[in-house]
């Protein structure tokens, strides 16, 4: 099937055309074109699909929180055309088998393209280095390694995985958090915590393992990505680290860049995530910081959680957000209304960058004749208030409920062909 | 007042003089009667939710509520929500359909109150929630300190100890603000938490500087897992740079009096010549302890049947949730 997607604005810049996608890829850019299917663009503007470096897609294990099926459709109505799926499951993905079937998951869907991020740690139990290579050499071609969820915080072990992954081109994305400094953490550490009672989980917990595998790298040579940076002092260091010309990148979450650690006064669970929401401060270098390439791109963390997991006490509740449905809209109201960034910058960084780290062929290509059709078709002027239980995702836990938010995903295409239109599944 | 009391800062400053007020008055009342019920809350259930031990908080509020005329039940459900069993919610729905008017609640994690407040009907009542507040023990301080010592406003109190953890300690510095005292926090800098900076309250590491000025010394106890949690070196340092011997209590001014929201550990923080001493309150604070709770149920379920003095006060005109979206 072909499609032209009328009147549209390549990155939301200059003037408006026709885009012919024919045969999963980008046929023709132009005025007047024809196809058997056609999308009335006017106003629109037309980004290359988005690429999420960090999502919890559960499946293995917790299929009541969310599947691969359900995860990456959300994923879908966000603008996704790719995502990084997460290695703590149950089974943990430490092996090429269940990376495998991850992926299999996700060709099967057909909503996006699922890419496996392998466990660094057999059972994330942070002792013994799982196999890097199988992950690698198999179906799933894995190039991200994470215990995300916890940290690599065994230093000889972290330089060694560093080293590892270099044979195939792998990157080690760190959950940076020390953990002997946040035993007990339930949030950021400073003034609400200290008058709500909860544990603190200070900055200096994320800072420390940054200083140090920045310095790992650059001393061994490997790339290393930093996960959900959250503190204006993470900002600092991942800048002095590129200064020094080490490979080291960073993602920020839509949820860094807009909530503030202000929200736990409700003791509302929604609101309990690791990393922690900051302070207003922490928001504003992290914006910062997304706007002058300190750091490279926004990832979602999306983290599903059953309704038993989040309605019950602060403490007993399982820490993390859903994202892949609000991440555009969280993005253009914290970067692009703001002015901080352009929709050209928004794809560089939502698209682009992240695919370049995950080392993903055919997503973050330019929007030029012959490159693969995936693609995401925004509507900027857009206003839609957040509706949990409207979601995809099976899991209810956005932080975002009730907001109204800017610019909504219209259509998604995934190698020419839509998976989402009209802002609902094809 | 607003429907729960589930923070100190919940209570304005007519709002605390209110409690302390009508506290007065009942223990005056429970004073000259020869028997010391009231029949103001019959036909009232209170539920005494309980899901940490403590025997003297569930005691005195269910004393409180007798003598109120209320029906109390008394429910342990220590463990079940950390044990995955029933959840908070489901203990909630389940006093909700018993038809529970006011459900006073102990529980091992903050917030955990705030948590209860969105559902249920009934009012919620702090009896201590993690290391966040315990509103009703700041009250019955202030009902303490205002007996001995005829006042608040301006009164010089010193709180001594692990602040950290310490949920009185939280609740005491926002009442006694509200209602015009002078707080001096005194502590190890590992015991006081990154943020205090932002209370209304000054700071201080030594005790010793602080005492001669304090109208009111409130000690708090020292945790036995706070031991050997490398928060200071030895119970007997503590003992030394923190503890109110008698030495120390020398210091005092005469008129200064002596606390311990209890229970104490004689030795470490304080003398047992200084806490059985004429100083010491701390008898005295478990007795005030069932007066004000007793006005605290009073006022938030029986507010509008003027059963005591004139000071009718409805108890539910203000719903304010804490929000902070």
């Amino acid at each position: 099937m072909s499609w032209v997607l009328k009147d549209v604005l390549l990155y939301g810049e200059g003037d408006p055309v026709d885009v012919l996608l024919t045969d999963g890829r980008i046929a023709e850019i132009g005025n007047g074109l024809g196809a058997e299917e056609s999308l009335e663009g006017a106003g629109l503007v037309l980004l290359p699909g988005l690429v999420d470096l960090h999502t919890h897609l559960r499946e293995p294990g917790r299929e009541d929180a969310e599947t691969v099926a359900s995860g990456t459709l959300a994923a879908a109505l966000g603008g996704f055309t790719a995502v990084h799926a997460m290695a703590n499951t149950d089974p943990v993905a430490d092996t090429a088998g269940v990376v495998e079937q991850v992926w299999r998951l996700g060709q099967e869907a057909g909503h996006c393209d699922v890419a496996p991020v392998g466990a660094v740690t057999v059972g994330l139990g942070g002792e013994e280095m799982a196999e890097l290579g199988s992950m690698a050499d198999s179906a799933a071609h894995v190039r991200v390694f994470s215990d995300d969820g916890r940290c690599v915080s065994d230093a000889s072990l972290m330089r060694r995985a560093l080293e590892y992954v270099k044979a195939f081109d792998g990157v080690m994305a760190q959950h940076a958090q020390e953990p002997r400094l946040t035993v007990g953490a339930q949030m950021n550490e400073g003034v609400n915590s200290s008058k709500l009672g909860l544990g603190g989980w200070p900055a200096v917990a994320e800072e420390a393992i940054i200083a140090r595998d920045c310095i790992l790298a650059g001393h061994v040579g490997s790339r290393v990505h930093i996960c959900h940076v959250s503190t204006a002092g993470s900002v600092e260091l991942i800048r002095w680290a590129k200064e020094k010309g080490w490979d080291v990148t960073a993602e920020v979450t839509p949820h860094h860049l807009l909530l503030t650690d202000d929200l736990a006064a409700t003791y509302d669970a929604v609101f309990k995530v690791n990393p922690p929401l900051r302070t207003q401060v922490d928001v504003d270098a992290l914006r910062q910081a997304l706007a002058d390439g300190t750091i490279d791109c926004v990832a979602t963390d999306h983290a599903p959680h059953a309704l038993e997991d989040k309605e019950t006490e602060w403490g007993a509740a399982l820490p993390g957000m859903t994202g892949l449905e609000t991440a555009l809209s969280v993005v253009a109201q914290t970067m692009v209304e703001t002015g901080l960034l352009t929709w050209r910058q928004v794809a560089e960084r939502l698209s682009e960058t992240p695919a370049r780290i995950g080392r993903l062929d055919g997503h973050g290509r330019p929007l030029a004749v012959g490159e693969p059709a995936n693609l995401c078709l925004v509507d900027p002027g857009a206003r839609w208030t957040v509706d949990p239980a409207a979601m995809a995702s099976r899991s209810r836990n956005t932080p975002f409920a009730g907001r109204t938010l800017p610019a909504r995903v219209v259509a998604t295409f995934l190698r020419g062909r839509a998976t989402v239109l009209d802002g609902k599944p094809a | 007042m607003k429907r729960h009391l589930l923070s100190a800062a919940d209570l304005s400053r007519d709002d605390a003089l209110l409690v302390l007020d009508t506290a007065e008055e009942l223990a005056a009342v429970a004073e000259r009667a020869t028997v010391k019920k009231l029949p103001t809350l019959r036909g009232r259930t209170v539920v005494n939710l309980f899901f940490e031990d403590s025997t003297r908080t569930r005691t005195s509020f269910e004393l409180a509520a007798k003598r109120l005329s209320a029906d109390v039940i008394n429910f342990s459900a220590k463990g079940s929500s950390v044990s995955k069993g029933e959840t908070l919610k489901d203990t909630a729905l389940t006093l909700e359909a018993m038809g529970s008017d006011a459900v006073v609640i102990r529980h091992s994690w903050s917030g955990a109150p705030v948590n209860l407040a969105r559902w249920v009907r009934g009012s919620v009542i702090n009896a201590g929630d993690g290391t966040h507040e315990h509103p009703t023990q700041a009250l019955l301080d202030a009902f303490t300190m205002r007996q001995r010592l005829g006042r608040l406003e301006g009164l010089r109190v010193t709180i001594v100890g692990d602040v950290l953890h310490s949920r009185v300690a939280r609740s005491n510095v926002l009442l006694l603000h509200t209602l015009g005292a002078e707080v001096t926090l005194v502590a190890p800098p590992t015991l006081l938490p990154v943020g205090v900076e932002a209370w209304p309250a000054e700071v201080s590491y030594d005790l010793d500087a602080v005492l001669p000025k304090s109208d009111v010394v409130m000690m708090l106890r020292v945790q036995r897992e706070r031991m050997g949690a490398a928060y200071f070196p030895s119970p007997r340092e503590y003992s030394r740079r923190y503890g109110l011997d008698v030495r120390r209590a020398a210091a005092l001014k005469d008129d200064t009096i002596v606390m311990h929201p209890g229970p104490m550990v004689r030795g470490m923080e304080i003398a047992p010549e200084v806490a059985d001493g004429p100083r010491s309150t701390i008898v005295a604070q478990v007795a005030n302890g069932v007066s004000v709770r007793m006005a605290v149920l009073y006022l938030l379920l029986g507010g509008s049947e003027p059963a005591i003095g004139a000071s009718a006060h409805t108890g539910d005109h203000d719903r304010t949730e804490r929000t902070d979206a």
